[in-house]
């Protein structure tokens, strides 16, 4: 084992406060990522105080839930959730510096996680029913 | 109050081929705001984890950098061996961790010619770049390859260096050690390289931590941390503290990346003293399972891999974190009360990569 991680399931409701405590203690924020599961999502915020590395996990039934943006509390954060908005289409609020939809500059509009052979196929059907 | 204006710098980079875009507001030469655009480059290479088995997913994971290439790789592997349970032998951890070091002193030679590009230093530039030249040498000795490495993989290496190639390396790591100290003297003590970088850009040692600055960013401002610390591959075995500064300006982060191009140098020697008899890799049978966040330290910082397996071949999930990513924030704040014309020298000490950075 390089190293133990701690990882930890938490309710959306309680985000706020856990990160706040980290911020408290003097954690660096380390990421924040998304992984999609089936219909749902799940949302990692990891940490990392004098190489101790902690892993807050929210899951999400889709990605119609809000997530209250960390930015007022990690400044930082706002890459990684304009990243999150851009890829898995989540809906976070309050993020500081907020690209809408335009961190990655792609030809196609957020999210892009659902694929572009999908896309394709959805506008062909479009144009069908046009006709 | 002055006039507003709005700069746009980048996405070209006077002598850094990297894609960023910053909207710079000024007044009259003083930058008062930044805004930082990345997104030029972004390829999908994470979804393609979809697409490749975990095993053929080395060769991708190796592709994310052209710099930082077989660390990529390497942190790639030990995450997938961590969730396999996998002993790799000890030999491969040395030579992953010499192939770790010659990378770093690449990219910090590298960086160095760049820097000294960037304030018009032409002779400096050439004299970085010769050094690294000869280092790329070995590199293609040794694995094959000048840029891609492709000698790491799932349960070892895929190349040995015998003991008489190793002892003849340490031979010419010891020659270009000491033409790299009259290269280090300039950077350090010449007064035109103080005065573009010395009080530029300054970041304090909590706003380094609270703004999630890694790599010679987050030491250059007073932090001790370094993933190699953790003690992954044989970086247990080895003697070395990471190199810190307090003044966290712009010379600072010069100077720490000259002093980790000796520490890789003398890290390298301990490998080659210590390096064990046996195999290079073992037989991988299975597939992942479970999740699993893999961190090394990069020429630029920490790099974060979470892997998340359920036991086919394919992943559910592979997410690259890289350190530059990590660092625009940080560079974001430290730019407003900069002169117009140190922003290009500015913006090159977190040594931004932005195509790892889209991945």
């Amino acid at each position: 084992m390089i190293e133990d991680q701690k990882m930890l399931d938490i309710n959306l409701t309680d985000l706020n406060t856990l990160i706040q405590t980290c911020f408290d203690e003097l954690y660096r924020l380390v990421q924040i990522g998304c992984t999609k599961t089936g219909e749902g999502y799940e949302v990692n915020y990891s940490f990392d105080k004098n190489y101790k590395f902690v892993n807050y996990k929210i899951k999400l039934k889709s990605n119609e839930e809000e997530i209250p943006s960390i930015t007022g509390i990690y400044w930082n954060a706002f890459l990684y959730e304009n990243e999150l908005h851009d890829l898995f289409g989540l809906k976070i609020k309050g993020i500081n510096v907020d690209f809408q939809g335009k961190l990655y500059k792609l030809a196609q509009p957020f999210p892009f996680s659902c694929g572009p052979e999908i896309k394709i196929v959805e506008k062909k059907e479009e144009k069908k029913n046009e006709q | 109050m002055s006039n507003r204006t709005v700069v746009p710098f980048g996405p070209q980079h006077p002598v850094l081929p990297e894609p960023i875009h910053l909207d710079l507001v000024l007044e009259d030469e003083l930058v008062v705001e930044a805004i930082p655009s990345i997104g030029f480059i972004h390829r999908g290479l994470e979804k393609l984890v979809e697409k490749k088995d975990f095993i053929e997913f080395v060769y991708v994971a190796e592709r994310i950098c052209g710099i930082c290439s077989f660390i990529h790789g390497q942190t790639y592997c030990q995450g997938i061996e961590e969730l396999m349970k996998i002993q790799v032998p000890d030999r491969a951890l040395f030579l992953r961790t010499i192939w770790g070091e010659m990378s770093r002193i690449h990219s910090h030679t590298l960086w160095l010619g760049l820097m000294a590009d960037a304030f018009g230093f032409e002779s400096l530039f050439m004299h970085s770049w010769r050094i690294r030249e000869r280092l790329l040498d070995i590199i293609e000795e040794t694995t094959g390859g000048r840029v891609i490495f492709g000698s790491c993989k799932i349960g070892g290496v895929r190349r040995d260096i015998n003991s008489e190639v190793l002892q003849r390396i340490q031979g010419e790591l010891n020659q270009m050690e000491k033409e790299m100290k009259e290269i280090a003297n300039v950077f350090i003590k010449d007064k035109s390289v103080k005065n573009r970088l010395v009080g530029i850009g300054v970041l304090s040692r909590s706003e380094a931590l609270m703004l999630g600055a890694v790599g010679p960013m987050l030491r250059a401002s007073g932090v001790s941390q370094d993933m190699r610390k953790l003690g992954y591959a044989a970086y247990k075995n080895v003697e070395f503290e990471p190199i810190t500064s307090e003044d966290g300006d712009s010379y600072a982060r010069c100077v720490v990346r000259i002093k980790e191009v000796f520490q890789s140098f003398d890290i390298i020697r301990q490998c080659i003293q210590k390096i064990p008899a046996g195999p290079v890799d073992i037989k991988v049978t299975g597939n992942p399972s479970g999740e699993f966040f893999s961190r090394t330290e990069q020429p630029r910082g920490e790099v974060v891999y979470y892997l998340k397996a359920n036991g086919t071949k394919n992943l559910e999930r592979m997410r690259v974190r890289t350190p530059t990513f990590s660092n625009i924030p940080s560079i974001v704040k430290v730019i407003p009360g900069s002169q117009l014309a140190d922003i290009p020298v500015l913006l090159l000490t977190i040594d931004p990569c932005i195509s790892c950075t889209e991945r």
